[in-house]
């Protein structure tokens, strides 16, 4: 995502500070009398939103978390890291970060080999009705998290859900579950609706990754006898190994940000705590028990722990990249 | 759950149909059969799951757009995605040409923070956005005594387009870099100012890039509702806390007709946007790497 932020290559003049007026040398649209204020009028609607709205508030998060305030009162007082000395003792954070860990973990690892398989079938196979498939499979993405949680609290319904409905008109009754009810099922339902809601966007990352691997690469593998699978494991996939580490780092970021959506949607962080991951477990403590300091405090736990994930992640995957 | 075909497709390629066929099938028929349970009777939602609607119910639909508001919330809606567009375009699309084309002090400063923001996630900091909000509103009240930040579609607008700034500028810029400079330098020696260049000349140019911005952003905008749910805490929603607040009425009522119609009314505009435009969606995604 980095690569393309590079400057601009230089026309046919030497690009002028923007606030020296007496570069009036070359014909392109630098370097003129006045360009410091056109400059000045162009960026700084777009800036003061952003920092007002991103900087400051990011900036809050961590100001806030040395604090304890219950909100709306003028008390605020400095704790240092008491916050933070206070999360280690706190079972349901503790709970929460493990359900997050899980759902990273899980999720990933099911929708990026699904997603891969999906990719290079449809890539590789040129099967008939890719198009469809495409069209089918990136649905999900384009739906607004509420409504699948909407579809899925339907599929999971104990009453007229699809699945326990499903179930008994085939009499197999015994399997009934109370989907979003039971403390050992509810991660693994939140879990599939992970997954299908991003299953379609990383398959369609990996097809355009792949559709641009050149074919002479696997028609020289085919000629050394190399099958299918083989050239999916020697030709495919170190071919798009860096676009496999982005989509890594999406993938924490959206097991931190879209869990969190569809738990507050779908179950709450219910029963009793058994779905809670740790956005919703910040949201609870800053909204409803009104502990703002305590829960941007979690705000920053999380941040770190992308971050520091994401960056363990990238280290070791790095390889050599592959030229083709 | 399917599980991962790791012999290939030696066993011929009926198995990699029929994997890729139902994985497609377990995606279809939930968003099928909301569509379908739409239209069923009350008492039609007993019983097998897999049974048709003996008519058209749409009472469902009178019910959910009259009694359960989602007419008034989908007003809300488009209003705020159609502002948050507008706000968004009208800052960036400068923002985005200057960084591209000038040279400035602070330059690297600006191209760093805007980089950062790419990955701050909304979710993060709606809690401060919203103590911004109350206070402000505190500090007017003697102004505007019924508050004018909070339960504000324009504020909640002005914080999208805030929100969606550094993904806007990152793709815009990064296209106008890809227009040869020859064409402003044409446009300079006919004597066009700089604004007149970059609205006349280089976003005529940019249409591809700013249909993206559109797109993505619009998708935004119209499915957010963490946002939406805490800056507009009153009675005016968006339609995402309807359907929200559907599904939370629905657990007490137990009126699942009125609830499916809803999601179909939330679900049938992106559906059709993303039917007219699903190529460029995909392709804009595959180009940019963006995280819808």
């Amino acid at each position: 995502m980095t690569t393309t932020l590079t400057p601009p290559t230089p026309g046919a003049s030497k690009p002028a500070p923007g606030r020296s007026p007496t570069s009036r040398r070359g014909t392109a649209a630098r370097g003129r009398r006045g360009d410091g204020r056109f400059v000045a009028i162009c960026l700084l609607p777009a800036l003061a939103l952003f920092a007002l709205f991103m900087i400051w508030p990011t900036v809050s998060v961590f100001r806030m978390s040395l604090y304890t305030w219950s909100g709306f009162s003028a008390q605020m007082r400095f704790v240092g890291l008491d916050n933070f000395s206070k999360l280690i003792d706190d079972e349901q954070f503790l709970r929460a970060f493990q359900n997050t860990v899980a759902l990273l973990v899980v999720v990933t690892v099911v929708t990026m080999g699904m997603g891969l398989f999906l990719a290079a079938v449809m890539t590789r196979q040129k099967l008939r009705g890719h198009t469809f498939y495409r069209f089918v499979l990136y649905i999900p993405n384009v739906l607004s998290v509420v409504v699948i949680a909407a579809i899925f609290s339907a599929v999971y319904d104990q009453e007229n859900g699809l699945l326990n409905g499903t179930l008994r008109a085939l009499s197999l009754d015994g399997l009934q579950q109370v989907w979003l009810g039971d403390q050992k099922l509810v991660l693994y339902s939140v879990a599939i609706a992970m997954l299908w809601q991003s299953l379609g966007y990383y398959m369609v990352i990996y097809m355009s990754s792949m559709a641009s691997i050149p074919e002479e690469l696997y028609e020289a593998s085919a000629l050394d006898g190399a099958a299918a699978t083989r050239q999916f494991f020697a030709v495919t996939l170190p071919l798009i190994w860096q676009n496999l580490r982005t989509t890594l780092t999406f993938f924490i970021l959206s097991a931190v940000n879209l869990s969190f959506v569809l738990v507050r949607a779908m179950t709450g962080g219910g029963p009793d705590g058994a779905s809670e991951v740790l956005l919703s477990y910040m949201y609870k403590q800053a909204y409803t028990n009104s502990a703002y300091g305590y829960g941007m405090a979690i705000g920053v736990v999380i941040f770190a722990f992308s971050f520091l994930v994401s960056l363990l992640v990238s280290r070791a995957t790095r390889r050599e990249p592959l030229q083709f | 759950m399917t599980t991962i075909n790791k012999s290939g497709p030696r066993p011929g390629r009926g198995l990699t149909h029929l994997l890729v066929g139902g994985i497609t099938l377990l995606i279809m028929i939930p968003v099928g059969w909301v569509l379908v349970a739409s239209l069923k009777r009350k008492s039609e939602f007993f019983g097998s799951p897999w049974t048709l609607p003996a008519g058209l119910h749409l009472q469902n639909y009178v019910d959910a757009f009259g009694g359960a508001q989602m007419g008034r919330y989908f007003a809300t809606s488009v209003l705020v995605t159609l502002l948050g567009l507008v706000f968004v375009l009208a800052v960036s699309v400068p923002a985005a040409y200057v960084v591209a084309r000038y040279e400035f002090r602070g330059k690297s400063i600006v191209e760093v923070a805007l980089l950062a923001g790419l990955f701050v996630n909304v979710n993060y900091i709606v809690v401060p956005i919203f103590l911004m909000l109350v206070d402000w509103d505190r500090a007017l009240v003697d102004v505007f005594p019924d508050g004018f930040f909070l339960d504000n579609p324009a504020v909640l607008s002005l914080v999208y387009a805030a929100t969606s700034i550094p993904f806007t500028i990152y793709l815009l810029s990064a296209y106008f870099r890809s227009i040869p400079e020859d064409f402003e330098e044409a446009a300079l020696l006919d004597g066009a100012s700089r604004f007149r260049i970059m609205t006349r000349v280089m976003l005529p140019m940019a249409r591809p890039a700013v249909t993206t911005v559109i797109l993505f952003n619009f998708l935004a905008y119209w499915n957010d509702f963490i946002i939406a749910l805490t800056l507009l805490p009153g009675e005016g929603k968006t339609l995402q806390v309807g359907l929200l607040n559907l599904m939370a009425a629905q657990k007490a009522a137990a009126d699942p007709g009125r609830l499916y119609a809803g999601m179909v009314i939330v679900i049938v505009p992106v559906l059709l946007l993303y039917a007219l435009i699903q190529r460029r969606l995909i392709q804009g995604m595959a180009a940019g790497g963006v995280k819808g």
